[in-house]
């Protein structure tokens, strides 16, 4: 009998992802199928495109503890929202992740599962047609897409839906809406439509009603504003800005906060056409940036369906009887798969996890879940509005009116800018609001200081103590 | 007489015959509501917050309070949980099974310590706009990413910001975009070109800029463009060229290196899409190629977890005179200290939010730390290894074939065609994509455009077992003995599968249409489905 030291010297070992990389059984398989070696397989790639040398990459990392230790330890060089006390938002937040959602969303099946049928795959397609069911109930519309990237990208495609179909050349957006979504839509937009902004009042945050009029005409595809606001702002004009809108023929787009639908009123009962946003605030985590999932909804209308380039799951019956079987609606004349350029924009992989993933928070909050969020992310608002109204040289803008989340404190009174203020309090593990100073015109030295429903009063007493104590 | 699915002596796998899925008649999941269950209990404000601030409704102004209750079911937390538990049961995921089946997606196996460190509160609790001093560890990883990337394709610089493979080629249409904007082109430059069998998203995510396109279609024996062809579409109007290589029949266009020529003899720029990359890791690159720009599918070639269908990634890589085109902010090093650069004037600007999904270039750089060099080659090889055995066993099966190329070995993966079994038995590609889910297997029904008649696509890449491939092989030929003995059984089916063969009238009827279980409650209270 072998000892066990010389078993282990005879046979080489393959690499643990890569089974038939071991000598004698990659010599095996060649053998099969008639290889002399691997050159043979590669034969149609001719010399001149072959590269001889050897890429400039370190030595691999042999032990799966080796590789947790080195790369956990440079992600360990991160401070994350939980080292710190973070007060950062601006199109991402630090929500409650209820333990479920992660649960769920790293099951092996789900999380490696991609484009199977809708047989073996059956589980897939009913989870993202109850996300978008659970979130049509949250919207109070009938169509939701699988979601695509981000907010950004929704807000985009809604546009360019829109543009398809009254074919109109210019879109009117609301000057307030976050600075890296219209950058994404003007790079996005610009073939289809002209960009023109509508001016916001710089004090209270509100749109400018007679801009919006001056600028409807004709030409308009529609307007485009979001609600609350990037800004944190509640816009309460939604119904006279849809009436508005409307009466020069164009359609409404309106950008909401999912997480703030328990308690504010849904865009469409306000009159917007179409709704988008980002469902990053239902149970997923932030993940610098990675748990971004852009939703998109409308009225079961087909001129809307039509036009959307996601993927829509519907409904459908089985040869069994009371059995639920789905599948794509309008799949092969509407998306690039089938109809490549002459369908709608294009699809792909999206962000189907992350829109199961807000299913299953939506499912586990429940209506009365998602009323609670909304009061107390409304409550801890205010709160900290008024914490913060108290320190001497720091004033919030349009105080008085109602925000949800988010809402502006201008800095321009102290001796410091913002990045200094930022600087100081990361000293003392709290993370400021985002800085606003060249990123929003008329919003030099002002601070977007976001609060959910995770802060407790300490918390947020301990920012404004902090804050006093810098300023 | 039937072979049953059994395998070699060595690292059996067991007969996927007797294969049955999980079948849960789960509800959906509104039917399931109960009034008076809940799920979770949301925090109240602290009670200094609710005695300065007594009242939430009292802050929203009367216009834009919610006056109903959003109809969202009431289900206690283990009702959730098993639900969602139940579908996961449903789902076919490849750590389930043997997922070769779904060419171009390359699925392979998505190392499950990736996932541990991804999911360290050091990430996931990372807030996109944080200072750099507070994210020195992912900026590393992400700028390590690129450095790796760089390696790989010979290209100088690399961006994490595309979420998605087609996102990326979106992106490198918005930087053609901007170089001929730059050299005052742009009104002249408006066609692009790519080919039959590059991705749909090539044609279409150019497209969405305006750009019209010509697809090139390939010649019906070698299965890729004709090159005289190519140089009569290529003209001083053309602004890129899109083209994948291999191409999604596993054919490696031998003059890829002419067909660039021939662009930028004409002042075009080249794009490679390097979706099918996984078999030419170290072995051939863009740069010899004479590619301008190319991604590579993080969620494929490089491990990420393909999620459903995302979050994933494309990594897209540029010469250095196209860099300044990239989506701000980049990553850069200092020597000291990693940052994120904004001051990016000829930037495209913004494709998405923030630097896009970082856990995806972090995932991806741990898999390329698990094999350096010589482990990435040694990816390819025996990817392409993997997909010439399949390739050899599946030719010797009734009723299959590989169109093109005849006698060629094929890269990573091969379109096969059905088309033989298809005229003897009447059992369409579509039948037997059904009838292998009875199998416990994927056979996916998307092989666009439809050139190939009676197409399957298979991509076997590095992850799987000599004994699982011979149990996927097994499995094929089984289900088209079947087709010649007992068509009927492959046409009904699915059999073991989680549902029965699904009715796809009301999919593409408005009136009957429902994406939403709100949606087919209405058209049903309205007779729709009578």
């Amino acid at each position: 009998m072998k000892s066990l030291e010389k078993i282990t010297m005879s046979v080489q070992r393959s690499h643990p992802y890569i089974p038939n990389s071991a000598s004698h059984l990659k010599q095996a398989m060649l053998d099969s199928i008639g290889a002399a070696d691997m050159e043979d397989l590669y034969a149609t790639i001719p010399e001149e495109l072959r590269f001889r040398g050897e890429m400039n990459l370190p030595e691999a990392l042999d032990s799966e503890l080796e590789l947790r230790r080195h790369v956990g330890n440079i992600l360990n060089r991160n401070r994350s929202c939980q080292d710190l006390l973070n007060f950062r938002g601006g199109g991402c937040a630090q929500h409650y992740v209820p333990a479920v959602c992660d649960e769920i969303n790293r099951r092996s099946e789900i999380l490696t599962a991609y484009a199977g049928e809708p047989y073996e795959d059956h589980g897939r397609f009913q989870m993202l047609f109850e996300y978008a069911s659970l979130m049509g109930e949250l919207l109070d519309l009938d169509v939701v897409n699988v979601p695509t990237f981000d907010w950004n990208q929704a807000a985009a495609t809604s546009i360019r839906m829109i543009q398809r179909i009254n074919g109109r050349w210019k879109m009117l957006y609301s000057e307030l809406i976050a600075p890296d979504r219209l950058a994404t839509i003007d790079n996005y937009c610009r073939s289809a439509v002209e960009l023109v902004p509508v001016r916001c009042d710089p004090q209270t945050l509100s749109l400018d009603l007679e801009d919006l009029e001056a600028k409807l005409d004709d030409d308009a595809v529609g307007f485009y504003f979001e609600n609350p606001g990037y800004l944190g702002r509640i816009e309460d004009q939604g119904q006279q800005i849809a009436d508005r809108v409307h009466g020069a023929g164009g359609f409404l787009v309106v950008g909401a906060d999912p997480i703030a639908l328990g308690v504010l009123a849904p865009p469409s009962q306000y009159g917007a056409d179409m709704t988008c946003g980002d469902l990053q605030p239902l149970g997923i985590h932030m993940q610098q940036g990675g748990g971004q999932a852009g939703f998109i909804a409308t009225r079961d209308e087909e001129k809307f369906v039509r036009e959307y380039p996601s993927r829509l799951f519907g409904i459908a019956r089985t040869r069994t009887e009371g059995q639920w079987g789905f599948g794509d609606v309008l799949y092969d004349e509407r998306t690039s798969f089938g109809a490549r350029e002459k369908g709608k924009e294009f699809v792909g992989t999206a962000t189907a996890l992350w829109g199961i993933t807000a299913g299953v928070y939506l499912a586990l909050m429940g209506p009365g879940g998602m009323q609670q969020v909304g009061r107390t992310i409304m409550q801890n608002t205010r709160y900290a509005m008024q914490r913060l109204s108290a320190i001497d040289s720091v004033r919030v803008r349009a105080s008085e009116c109602a925000h949800f989340k988010e809402f502006v404190v201008d800095l321009s009174q102290t001796s410091l800018t913002v990045s200094e203020i930022n600087q100081r309090l990361l000293q003392r593990d709290i993370q400021g609001g985002v800085d606003l100073t060249g990123r929003m015109p008329g919003f030099d030295g002002c601070m977007l200081v976001c609060v959910t429903e995770i802060h407790s009063a300490d918390d947020i007493n301990r920012f404004a103590d902090a804050l006093s104590e810098i300023c | 007489m039937l072979k049953t699915a059994t395998i070699r002596q060595t690292g059996t796998c067991s007969t996927t015959e007797t294969f049955r899925q999980a079948r849960w008649n789960e509800p959906i999941i509104f039917e399931m509501d109960n009034d008076g269950e809940q799920g979770i209990v949301v925090n109240k404000p602290s009670r200094k917050v609710a005695e300065t601030v007594p009242d939430a409704e009292s802050l929203i102004p009367q216009s834009m309070r919610r006056q109903d209750t959003p109809g969202l079911p009431r289900l206690s937390q283990m009702r959730v949980l098993k639900h969602y538990i139940r579908l996961s049961q449903e789902t076919l995921g490849a750590d389930v099974n043997v997922d070769v089946g779904q060419g171009t997606c390359t699925i392979k196996y998505s190392p499950k310590v990736n996932e541990q460190l991804v999911r360290s509160h050091k990430l996931a609790d990372v807030h996109p706009l944080q200072d750099d001093s507070t994210i020195q560890g992912s900026l590393e990883i992400v700028y390590k990413a690129d450095l790796f990337c760089r390696e790989i394709s010979g290209l100088d610089r690399f961006s994490f910001h595309p979420r998605s493979g087609t996102h990326a080629i979106f992106a490198m249409a918005s930087m053609v975009r901007a170089y001929h904007e730059s050299r005052g082109e742009a009104e002249q430059r408006d066609e692009v070109v790519t080919t039959m069998f590059s991705h749909p998203s090539d044609a279409a995510a150019a497209h969405v800029l305006g750009y019209k396109i010509t697809s090139l279609d390939q010649d019906p024996v070698t299965g890729l463009p004709d090159i005289s062809v190519f140089r009569r579409a290529i003209s001083e109007r053309t602004a890129a060229v899109f083209i994948t290589n291999p191409e999604d029949t596993g054919i490696f266009n031998p003059q890829i290196k002419t067909l660039t020529d021939i662009v930028h003899a004409k002042g075009g720029v080249c794009c490679y899409d390097q979706a099918n990359a996984n078999g030419i890791l170290g072995v051939t690159r863009a740069r010899e190629a004479g590619f301008d720009m190319c991604f590579f599918n993080l969620h494929k070639t490089f491990s990420i977890p393909h999620a459903c269908g995302g979050p994933g990634c494309g990594g897209m890589g540029v010469r250095k005179e196209f860099a300044r085109y990239l989506p701000a902010p980049v990553v850069d090093f200092d020597g000291q200290r990693y940052f994120l650069d904004h001051n990016r004037p000829h930037s495209i600007g913004k494709i998405g939010s923030f630097i896009g999904v970082v856990p995806a270039p972090v995932r991806a750089y741990a898999w390329m730390m698990s094999l350096g060099a010589k482990g990435l080659r040694e990816v390819a090889e025996i990817a392409v290894l993997n997909n010439n055995y399949l390739l050899h066993h599946i030719c010797q099966i009734r009723g299959a074939s590989v169109p093109y190329a005849a006698g060629q070995r094929r890269i990573e993966q091969v379109r096969y065609s059905w088309q033989k079994l298809f005229e003897d038995t009447g059992v369409t590609t579509e039948d037997i994509t059904r009838r292998m889910c009875d199998h416990g297997m994927h056979m996916w029904s998307s092989h666009h455009p439809f050139i190939v008649p009676n197409p399957m696509s298979l991509e076997p890449t590095e992850s799987y077992s000599r004994a699982e491939l011979d149990q996927y092989i097994a499995a094929l030929r089984s289900v088209a003995e079947e087709a010649c003995r007992d068509p009927e059984t492959v046409k009904s089916a699915p059999h073991r599968s989680c549902v029965d063969k699904i009715e796809h009238d009301w999919l593409d009827d408005p009136a009957r249409w429902a994406m939403t279980w709100r949606a087919y409650e209405k058209k049903k209270a309205a007779g729709a489905y009578e």
